[in-house]
Parts: structure tokens; sequence; C-alpha cells
């Protein structure tokens, strides 16, 4: 019989953000750089070296705020090397993605060697006298870290951004159709780079939030995964923001859930209840992707398909 | 504004560059390779040569190239086929553990009983398992139109855990002090060796094999044909009567059975028993051999040696010299990166254009 | 007086081609200009050098008296220059509105752009809903934006490129209205065609390119459509082969065949009936978009349908694949010809495998023939006058007219009973048509059942034995050839579309 009087309804509420927060950061990155056509599969390298940057950097200087925009630059620094392969020399997106992923992973495993299971110092986190220190409320609006308000407002930012302006206007009709975009004389390979290296800085502070506040260490391989997710919850979200907060929360909550569960005394293996976050994501992916003609109509058209200026 | 170069698409491939492409980013990898020692603090010449050269000095070395490149070119062989018809099976790692996973519970099963019949058993188990974990993917993709990039690789995940579950539980040797893993394979499930004194089995014999079945299947058989032109046209080739949902199921069960049975192989083989530890990437590694042979079986077998020795060398490196383990994956990373750049240029070629 | 446009010594090298050379003339204002050409005389790349795309290797433009060398096309269009591209340049996915907005400079893109997209639309003729989605519209409609937007940036020359290809007669007419009242106004219209009775209707000046070079200048009004072609194309033209085809028996029966469409914008097919005899040409017009891609998908199989639908020679075909047809005797040509009829980076010996290995047989127990394929390549080739430097070569390295030439011939030497071709001429030289048109003759007197999808109403006029017309997904019912007027075809085209 599970006993639900251990269960913190409010403590749950937020650690399902913490744990939503860094997906939040990488999905919104890669649904810009999705909706202007191109496919980054390399969303797992770029997360993990902005977890080291965030970490290294801030341990090393004292100031997280340095951190941060580390773990942003060395994010899109790695874009950059993706951006440059996919524009200017026209390669594979799917392969040049992977090999994003390992060379990241790589990297962030390299430098993160003296890191080794070193604590991070501790992330700063808002306190409005009065308003954090209401019951149940407090706690759930008013006291989470930085980075949490600045998730919700990245999300605000690009929506507005992209259906309001016509920058987001022009970023959209590359993805939709790029060589009438270029016929026009907008230039398709610029505007995928800018949106390469954006989605690889936001990728960037995702890692770096799990190395500051979720898991406050250094950990080889501390991503496990969670960039794939951040790609799924993007299809999830049929590429649009607000969708991929609400996909980010659902598979946060997933994976939260399963934590609870074990603490409930639910006698499964640990191993079998780890695996639920990932079935879950099959099944959103089989369910979205099989209603064919609403994906066909929001997906951008040019997804995933490379751009050869004919002149 | 500055004299820029672009990128002319050739009138047709460029053969000559079809076959240098490979060698040329191999060169450019050893050199960022040395760039990248010489950072870290080690020599850079003795680096390329701990990691190049040593590995082929020695019988005992020169084996463990097959031992770690059996594995390899098994896996590979059976993603290339599916990457050429856009197919991308990224979760061969997770076919690897459940073929390992069923050939290793076949062996247990039978634990103690000898006979020929024992390893062909296993052999049969891991090839279904791998095939039936790979058919998740096909089903999702031929039905509901997923991703399989993304469902093969939730399964990795799900692999990993399941592997560590049953061994933690059902498969657990019973007299292991309550260790998650399982009995040692007894002897009519272990692997022969083909080279006395060293742990090459007989796994390299079906590589090579499968590479020969492989380049047969691809340039001699209408299935290979329809492969390639599924990659290339997939209108032309629902044009020719290609049937699509038939080419993604057979790619996604080659490369899903020679995954199974490449983990089967390393489970009874070097390996000798089911552990959590027993995925060591390949799966993932594989795939730059695919990329780097250029999706060709004579090329992949090429490849993963040069991967296999990369694995070895770097292994001694990290004895040697203290070369940190990641450098490696930093390393192999780069190889698919300049790989991929100089694939560019098979179908496109530099024009400079005079400002105007 | 000055001439509005003036074009002097332009010339622009590419590896291995020169697009233009030495090309110079003038357009006065208040004209409406044709420009001449087979595909490959040089039009599109003038085009680009106008329009700012490519930037000329030698040579000058003038516009209005001032020296003009637009480096983008938004220089182009400050200068007054506007372009209604042939393949529209459109979004699908967004809005009239939207689509508008992104060809036009961000200042003139505030939040009036709808009001002033609906009254200058009105204005001209050409009444444009802001908020539909582009995706949706009809091919004429969305013609309708290309031009919608270069108005509103009051050009002083509109390009127009090739712009009736895809209009019914009466969407002509309008179009025409339209251009008529710009020129009154004092806007100049290059207009790019081949179409040489539409240029004759409606254009006072016409420069003809061939090769490149400029092959005449003349007053289209005062020549005949026989002198423009023997200009366009530098020799006299053929009088087609007088022929009396006499239809045989029935070879392929389709009876209320349905499909439905593919895609977000596809058309879904009803209720097709008809029956196609041995020696007979069939011809199917229709404007793009109203079916064709369904109907040849369906016809060869890689659509599926119901059983019952479609018979060859008695015998149910309905739930064969596009191999069993082939096997049963119906070749397909398909309209696109790289990516669909052939895979653009295999050699033709290799494409040869794609359709003919069961006719041909090339393939015995799943282990390919090369030999087999090599030879038989090697006879389309022959036997088509196919220019290329091998059949070892690959596919996109071949002109499309030679490509055309190879795809027809293909199928035409797998002998097969039913040959249906879409658009078989579009894009193709006029050698090279001529000598496809003369093949599909030859099939159909030798017995074959014929049926050719094309847009082009005078090809299907000169080859056609009884015609039909594609609209909305149906099909009306084959007619003798010669009962059938191109204004009731026009009519029957323009009758389903929004």
């Amino acid at each position: 019989m599970m006993d639900f009087s251990t269960l913190n309804p409010v403590a749950i509420m937020v650690a399902l953000i913490i744990a939503a927060t860094p997906l939040l950061f990488a999905a919104i990155g890669e649904l810009v750089v999705q909706k202007s056509g191109v496919l980054n599969l390399g969303v797992e390298g770029m997360m993990i070296v902005g977890a080291i940057a965030a970490f290294a950097v801030t341990l090393e200087t004292g100031y997280w705020a340095v951190g941060l925009l580390a773990a942003m630059a060395a994010g899109a620094g790695l874009a950059a090397l993706f951006a440059f392969m996919t524009q200017a020399l026209l390669s594979n997106q799917v392969a040049t993605g992977l090999a994003l992923t390992l060379f990241g992973l790589g990297v962030a495993a390299m430098i993160g060697q003296p890191y080794s299971g070193v604590k991070a110092p501790s992330f700063p986190s808002l306190n409005i006298p009065g308003l954090s220190d209401l019951p149940v409320v407090g706690r759930l609006l008013f006291s989470h870290d930085y980075l949490v308000y600045g998730s919700v407002a990245l999300t605000g930012a690009v929506w507005w951004v992209l259906t309001r302006t016509r920058a987001g206007l022009i970023l959209r009709a590359v993805g939709e159709n790029h060589d009438a975009a270029h016929a026009i004389g907008y230039r398709v390979g610029l505007i995928r780079t800018l949106a390469i290296m954006f989605g690889g800085a936001c990728a960037g502070l995702g890692g770096a939030y799990l190395s500051l506040v979720t898991t406050p260490l250094w950990v080889e391989g501390m991503t496990a995964g969670r960039g794939w997710i951040a790609l799924a919850i993007v299809v999830f979200a049929a590429w649009r923001p607000w969708r991929a907060m609400l996909g980010a929360y659902v598979f946060g909550g997933v994976t939260i859930a399963q934590l609870n569960l074990q603490a409930l005394g639910v006698s499964i293996q640990s191993q079998y209840l780890s695996m639920t976050p990932y079935l879950v994501t099959i099944l959103v992916l089989v369910l979205i992707s099989a209603d064919a003609s609403r994906v066909r109509l929001k997906a951008p058209a040019c997804l995933g398909r490379p751009f050869f200026a004919s002149g | 504004m500055p004299d820029l170069p672009r990128l002319e698409k050739r009138k047709e491939p460029s053969k000559v560059m079809a076959w240098a492409a490979p060698p040329i980013a191999v060169i450019c990898t050893v050199i960022a390779g040395m760039a990248l020692f010489a950072a870290l603090g080690k020599d850079p010449f003795e680096t390329v040569r701990l990691i190049f050269i040593d590995p082929l000095t020695t019988p005992f070395s020169r084996a463990e190239l097959l031992v770690k490149g059996t594995p390899l070119v098994l896996i590979a062989l059976g993603l290339s086929l599916g990457f050429r018809a856009g197919v991308w099976n990224i979760g061969a790692e997770g076919q690897f553990i459940i073929g390992a996973l069923c050939g290793g519970a076949a062996g247990l099963a039978v634990y103690d009983t000898p006979g020929i019949w024992v390893l062909p058993l296993m052999g049969v188990a891991g090839v279904a398992g791998g095939i039936a974990w790979a058919m998740i993917p096909a089903f999702l993709r031929i039905r509901f139109n997923a991703n399989e990039i993304l469902v093969s690789l939730m399964l990795v995940y799900v692999a990993e855990l399941l592997l560590s579950a049953l061994v933690s539980g059902p498969l657990r040797d019973p007299d292991g002090f309550n260790f998650p893993e399982s009995r040692l394979f007894h002897d009519a499930a272990t692997m022969p060796i083909i080279l006395a004194g060293t742990r090459a089995h007989a796994g390299a014999l079906f590589a090579l094999f499968f590479a020969v079945a492989g380049y047969l299947l691809l340039e001699r058989h209408v299935f290979g044909f329809s492969v390639k032109v599924m990659g290339q046209a997939p209108r032309a080739a629902r044009f020719a009567g290609f049937s699509q949902a038939r080419i993604v199921a057979i790619c996604l069960g080659i490369s899903g059975g020679l995954a199974g049975l490449a983990g089967m192989m390393e489970a009874s083989g070097p390996v000798g028993q089911l552990v959590p530890a027993l995925p060591v990437g390949y799966g993932f590694t594989a795939i730059i051999v695919a990329f780097l042979g250029r999706l060709h079986p004579v090329g992949i077998v090429l490849a993963g040696a040069l991967m296999a020795l990369t694995y070895i060398g770097g292994e001694t490196a990290q004895l040697m010299m203290q070369l940190p383990a990641a450098a490696i994956s930093v390393f192999q990373g780069m190889l698919l990166f300049f790989l991929l750049g100089a694939d560019v240029f098979v179908n496109h070629r530099l024009a400079w254009r005079r400002a105007a | 007086m000055t001439p509005l446009l003036s074009l002097s010594g332009l010339t622009k090298r590419f590896p291995g081609v020169v697009a233009n050379a030495d090309v110079g003339f003038d357009v006065a204002p208040g004209a409406i200009h044709a420009l001449l050409g087979e595909n490959g005389a040089g039009k599109s790349t003038l085009v680009k050098m106008i329009y700012g795309v490519q930037q000329p290797d030698e040579g000058a433009m003038r516009l209005l008296g001032q020296p003009f060398a637009p480096r983008s096309p938004g220089a182009a269009r400050a200068a007054g220059v506007g372009l209604v591209f042939q393949h529209f340049s459109l979004f699908d996915a967004l809005s009239v509105t939207e689509n508008v907005a992104l060809g036009l400079p961000a200042d003139q893109a505030g939040r009036d752009l709808a009001a002033r997209i609906r009254s200058v639309s009105a204005a001209y003729g050409l009444p444009l809903e802001p908020d539909r989605i582009v995706g949706e519209l009809s091919v004429g409609a969305r013609q309708r934006v290309e031009i919608v937007r270069c108005l509103l940036q009051f050009p002083k020359l509109l390009i127009m490129d090739e712009p009736t290809s895809v209009l019914t007669p009466q969407e002509v007419e309008i179009l025409f209205r339209t251009l008529r009242q710009l020129r009154d106004e004092g806007v100049s219209i290059l207009y790019i065609s081949h179409k040489l009775e539409e240029i004759r209707a409606l254009c006072s000046h016409a420069t003809i390119l061939r090769g490149g070079r400029v092959a005449g200048d003349c007053d289209p009004r005062r020549e005949s459509a026989k002198g423009l072609a023997e200009l366009m194309i530098g020799a006299a033209l053929k009088p087609p082969v007088a022929r009396d085809l006499i239809p045989g028996a029935v070879r392929l029966s389709v009876n209320a065949l349905e499909a439905p469409g593919e895609g977000a914008f596809g058309i879904t097919l009803r209720a097709i009936t008809f029956d196609l005899r041995g020696g007979e040409i069939l011809g199917v017009a229709g404007v793009a978009g109203n079916g064709q891609d369904e109907l040849i998908d369906a016809l060869s199989g890689e659509i599926p349908c119901a059983p019952g639908a479609i018979a060859l020679d008695g015998a149910e075909i309905g739930r064969l694949g596009p191999d069993g047809r082939r096997r049963a005797g119906l070749c397909v040509a398909p309209e696109e010809r790289l990516g669909h009829a052939a895979v653009p980076d295999m050699s033709l010996t290799e494409n040869v495998i794609l359709s003919a290995r069961a006719r041909a047989r090339l393939a015995g127990g799943g282990v390919l023939r090369l030999g087999a394929a090599t030879a038989f390549a090697e006879a389309v080739v022959a036997a088509f006058d196919v220019r290329t430097a091998g059949v070892g070569h690959a596919a996109r390295s071949l002109s499309g007219g030679n490509l055309q030439k190879f795809v027809v011939g293909r199928e035409i030497l797998q002998n097969p009973r039913v040959l249906i071709v879409s658009q078989p001429t579009w894009g193709v030289d006029a050698g090279a048509a001529a000598a496809i048109r003369e093949a599909l003759r030859d099939m159909a007197a030798k017995g074959t059942a014929v049926m050719v999808i094309s847009q082009d109403l005078d090809e299907l006029m000169e080859l056609s034995t009884s015609l039909s017309v594609i609209a909305g997904g149906r099909l009306s019912a084959p007619r003798p050839a010669r009962e059938m007027s191109v204004e009731t075809i026009g009519l029957m085209m323009g009758g389903a579309d929004a």
C-alpha cells in the first residue's frame, strides 16, 4: 500500500522545475535552429561542453555570471563548427551532428578530468522579502534560482521574436523555402549560422544549469542523454515555443515521478523505473508522428535539407 | 569585397576524391591530434608512434587489432547499408547489448553442458535479439513515421538499464558474492581462439565473411541497388517499384542482427561473462567506422582496422604517457569531422570568384 | 527618347559554358518587350544580371540613362526593377501578407500592409485576401501574390518570367489586361516567354536570344509565329508529319479510379474512367496542380488503388505495384526527370535498371546482370540520339533534352503495350522535342496504346487522336481531337479551378 503522506507536492513541483529547466534551455535553442531548417543532432555535445565550461570557470573565477557566459560561449563555439561544416561545406547534417556529440563529450571529459567529483559553489536564488516567504506560493513562484526565471523569459522572448518580428519572419521563411528566400535576396547560410549558434548558446546554458544547480558537481557524461530528450521535446512541441515549455515540464515530471515512486516504496528494481523517461519519449514521438498531416503542416518544410545556392 | 572561394557542384561525382577523402581525413586528424597532444604537454611524435606504430610491432597487439576490430567491422557493415538508404540506425549500441544478453542468456541456460551446438545456439539467439531490438524503431517508423534516430537512441539507454537489471537479478552468478555479474561462460560457450597465445577469436572470420557478403549484396544484388536508389532519390525508388517499408525493415534487421552477433561474440569471447560494463561504445564508434569506410565494405574493413589501432594505441598511450582516455574520443570525433569535410569535395569543387 | 533599360555588351561566363555573349538591346519606356529563346539560350542568366543575383563579367547596363549595376536583388528592387519568378518564390505555410512583407524592404512592411495589399491588388484586377495561407491558394492566385509583391514597390520595369505556363486561358486574359494597364501607366514590362502567339498578341518589341547571343530584334506584331520560331531555332521548322492512326482494341481500361491526394495540398482523384486503345494517342490537358501527378502515380502503381479499377488487356492490375504493372506491359515516363525518372548521381547503366529490369531481363533471381544493362543503355543512347560522353556517366551530366530522350527511350525500348508519358517535352529544346514526339507517334503507329499528359496545348493538339481534360481531380470523357478547340479546352481547364 503506497503511503502518500510522505509526498510533499510543493517539493515535488520544485524538483520538477529544476529537472525541466536544462531541458527547456536546450529545447528552445534547438527549436530556433529547426525553425530555420537545420537539424542539429549535436545538442548533447553542446550541453556537456556548456556544463564543464560553467563548472570550471565558476570554480576558478568565483563568479557564476562569468561561468554562464563561458557556457554560452562554449556551446556557441561548438555550434559554430557545426554551422561551418553544414552551411559552408554542405556536409551531411545527421553525421555532422553526431560527430559534434562525440567530439563534445570527449572534449568535456578531457577538460573535466581535474574536476571529477568536485562540488560546485551554490547558485543564487531569488529572494524577495515578503513574497518569497509566503507558504506554498512563495516557494513555488518566488524562490527559484535566477536561471529558472531566465528560461521562462527566454521562451517568451523566442515566441515573440518568431511570431511578431521581421527577423523571426525571415527565419521562418528560410526554414520554409530556402530557395525562395535566396531568390528574394536573403542570406540563407548566414541566417542559419546565427540560428545554429544561438541554439548552441542555449544548449550550453542548459548544461550549465545541470552542473551548477541540478546536480551541482561535475561527472563525466552527466548530461545522460538529456540532449536527445531535448530533441524529442522540439518535435513534441510541434515547433512552438510555449509547447516546448510544456514538453520540458512533462519530461522533467516523468523523471521526478519515477524517483518518487521509488521513495514510495514501490518495489520495482530501480533500473526499470529509470527506463520510464526514455520509454515515454518514444511514446510521445509515436503519438505526434502518427498524425502525419499535422506534422507536415507545422514542420519547417526544409528541415534537414542542405541548401545549395544556385546563384 | 574579398575574393571568396565558392563551392560549385561538379558535373558528376569525382571518383578520385571518393578514394582520396579518407586518407586525407586521416592525415589531417593526425596533424590536429599532434597539436592536441602537444597542448596536453605530451611529445606529439612519441604519442603518434605509441598510438599508430607500436601496436603493429608485437603479435599480441596485432591480434588485439582483430579483437577490437571485429565488432567495429560487423556493426559498421550493417549500419552502412542503412545509412545508404537514409535509414539512420543510431542505436546499434542497444542492439549490441541485447544481442549479448540473449546470446549470453542462452549460454547460461545450458550452463556446463558441452557440445558443439552451444555456440551456434548462442549466435542465433544473439542475432535474433539484435534483430528484435532493431525491429522496434523499424516498426514505429513504418507504421507511425516516428524518427528512427530518436527511437533507436532511446532504446540504447533502455538496453543498458535492462542489462544492469538482469545481471543484478535473474542472471546473477549465485556463487558470485552478490556482485552484479553473471557466471563465467563455460568452455563450450566461449568463442574459440584462432591465434594461439592471443585473444583473437573466430569472430574475425565472421567479420571478413560478412564483408565479402556485404560487397556482393551491395554491388551485385537488386536489394543493394534498391538501397542505393532509396538513399539518393526516394521518389525514383518508388518509381522503380522498391518498397520503402521493406527496405527500412531489412536494413534495420540486418544492422540489428549484425550488432547483436557482435554483442554475443564480445560477451562470449573477450569478456567471458555478462556484466553491466559490457558495452564500451562500439555501437557509436562503428558509426565513425562506417563513414570513414565511405559506407563500402572494403573501406569499412580498413577503417575498422584503423579505429582498432587508435583504441589499442590509445590504451598504451594512456598507460605509458598518462594520456587522458577522453583524448581518444576527441581524436575519433575529429576524424569524423575531417572526413565529412573532405567528403564535400567528392561532389563539389572550389571555384575562385573574381571580385567584380 | 531615353530607353528605360539599356544593355550593351553583357557577357557572363561559367565553367565550361558562355551563358551570355555580347548581349545588348534597349527597352523603351511604357512598352511590353518580349525576350524570346529556347531553353539554354541564356534568358535566365540575363534576367539574373538585371535583377542583381549575378554580376556580368563584361558590359554595362543603364536604367533611365543612369549607370545600373545592382549587387543584390534588394538593390535592383530599390532602383525600380521588379521580378515575378517563373517558379514562385513563395512560402506555403505563411500568409499572403507575410509573403509580401518578405519581398519588401523593412520600412515598407508596416502595419498597414494588409490594407495596401487589398487596395493595390483590387486596383489592378488581381484581388487578394491578405490573411489567406498561400499554400491553400490556387496557382493563379499565387501568381497574383508574386505580382502584387512587385507592384507595391512601384517598379519602373517589371520582368515576367514565363508567366502563363501555369494559367488557364481566362487567367491569361486577366493577366494581359493588368499588363496593358501597367504599360499605359508608363511601366515597361520585359516579358519572357516561348509562347509565340501570346507574344504576338501582347508585345510591341521582341529580342530573340540564341546560344547566348542576340539573334534578332523585331516587332512581333508584324512577324508570323513561324518566323519568330525560325529566328529562335535558327532553321526552318519542319511541319508535323500527317499520319492516320486507326485505334484498335482496348488495351487499358480504367473504371471509377479513386486515389487520395498526396501531401498537405494534394488533389484527390475521383471517378476517373476512360479506355485507352492500341494505336491511339490520348492527350490529357490540364493546368499544373489539378491531379496530373496523382493520376500518373495511380496508373503506374506508385499509389495503390482499389481492385477492379484498372485492367490491362482484360487482366486486373490494380493490386500490382510498378514492377508488376511493367511485367504486364504498362510503362511510364514521369514528369520529373532528375529525382523521379532517374537518379541524378547514378550512371545511365544503373538508371536503366530502375525501370527495365523486368522487361529487359536485367536481374536473374535477384542478381544484377550488369553487362545486359550496359548493352540496353547503349541501345537507348543509339536509338534516340542521346548526346552523352558514355553510359557510365551520371544522369545529371546530361542536358535536359538529352536526359528526356533517354527517359522516354528507356520506356519505349521495353516494347510496352501501354505507354504513359507526362510532360514529355517540358524544358526540352525544339530538336529533342520533335524527336520525342516523333517517337511517340511511331509507338502509336505500331499499335501501342499511348497516353500523353501535358500542359502544352499546342503539343497535345499536334499529337493526339483524342483529348481529355483533367481539372480538380476529375477527368473529362475523351473526345476525338478534331472536335476540340483551344477555347473549349481552356474553359474545361478553368472550370474547377478557384
